[in-house]
């Protein structure tokens, strides 16, 4: 599947089929810190992504609150 | 994972919650968490006119949008920070917010109406970037209420934010600080009422909000604000939070509910014993307020 990871923005080969959280165990990342895009649709931690999905890998933290 | 108030499939799941909701339900969960927050700290009264502070982030167009749609008087303020792109990409997206809903909207911009940005205007005067620009912030957020009439002066502010902020002032055991974090600082000496309604929501549902709700926002961090000691106590706060669900919420609201109290005598007031500022009018402990001081100095040759 593809996967689109943003700050900075780059593009990632990864096979599946995966689950979001596996793919995010993968990754190295915190869901708590992301939200994963298919396609158009947000989805859960526990969804099936398959080989040739489309995946955003959204970082949610901002900073800066002074 | 099914809805847990409707059973269809989920799209959103919040492990603090233990739940899973569909986008319809997500988006009802969201707005009824920000009800509860102003009815619980009577932030905004009916009639009450608010000046929402939006950067084109997720945060306050999510909360512009909730406020609107839960039917208050709620104008949005754009503060033009002249940080290159970033600040053309925000600038966008909240023009392209307020076009689309019909909603009016104040601009700021620091190098027309002051004649400085926040890279240089940090340099000058010595501050870290995110210093400047939360003085100025505040500042001009409060002279613009005073103007424009508003009652109250909210910001998007969600619980990530209030735990980090808690965190660091743990951490330093900043007391004057825990002395007024709260999700409401009344108005007072001049100033407008602030209030805090998201902050019972993460900032992943307020990404998730703005996605559901088709909101364009700046998905780009800050390049002034990356790496900051703020976004590394929420990588902190996150990493607990990953094995124990629900402990920014205690940790937060712990403190709101049970600790506050015993930090509130050594509160500084918004503003302290205060005179007017010689230059702009603005209540200030000194004779002139440190916004103008940060003016004088990005000005100097």
């Amino acid at each position: 599947m593809k996967v689109l990871l943003r700050n900075p923005r780059r593009e990632l080969d990864v096979p599946g089929p995966l689950r979001v959280n596996a793919l995010l165990a993968q990754l190295d990342l915190n869901r708590e810190s992301v939200l994963v895009i298919k396609g158009d649709t947000l989805v859960t931690g526990d969804a099936m992504l398959a080989d040739d999905d489309s995946v955003e890998v959204r970082p949610v933290i901002s900073g800066g609150a002074a | 994972m099914k809805c847990r108030r409707c059973k269809a499939p989920a799209v959103m799941d919040i492990r603090r919650h233990n739940a899973s909701f569909c986008a319809t339900c997500f988006l009802h969960h969201c707005t009824e968490q920000v009800r509860r927050t102003i009815d619980d700290f009577k932030m905004i009264a009916p009639g009450e006119r608010v000046l929402v502070a939006v950067s084109g982030g997720k945060d306050s167009l999510a909360l512009w949008d909730l406020l609107l749609d839960m039917g208050y008087e709620a104008d949005g303020l754009y503060l033009g920070l002249g940080i290159g792109e970033y600040s053309d990409e925000s600038g966008r997206m909240t023009r392209a917010y307020a076009d689309k809903r019909g909603a009016k909207l104040i601009e700021v911009d620091l190098r027309d109406d002051y004649g400085f940005d926040i890279p240089s205007g940090s340099k000058a005067a010595r501050r870290v970037p995110c210093s400047a620009c939360g003085l100025s912030k505040r500042s001009l957020f409060n002279k613009a209420a005073l103007d424009g009439g508003y009652d109250v002066v909210a910001t998007g502010h969600n619980l990530d934010d209030e735990a980090a902020v808690l965190f660091g002032n743990v951490l330093r055991w900043s007391t004057d600080y825990l002395g007024r974090q709260l999700p409401v600082l009344p108005g007072e000496h001049g100033f407008p009422r602030k209030v805090k309604p998201l902050v019972r929501l993460g900032e992943r549902e307020m990404a998730a909000f703005c996605v559901l709700k088709g909101i364009d926002y700046i998905v780009e961090e800050c390049p002034m604000a990356a790496g900051n000691k703020h976004i590394g106590y929420k990588e902190a706060l996150n990493a607990i939070e990953e094995t124990s669900p629900g402990t920014k919420h205690a940790f937060y609201f712990g403190f709101v509910d049970r600790t506050h109290a015993r930090f509130a005598a050594e509160a500084v007031p918004q503003g302290g014993d205060l005179g007017r500022c010689d230059r702009c009018g603005a209540p200030t402990t000194a004779e002139v307020c440190a916004f103008c001081r940060l003016v004088e100095r990005a000005a100097a040759p």
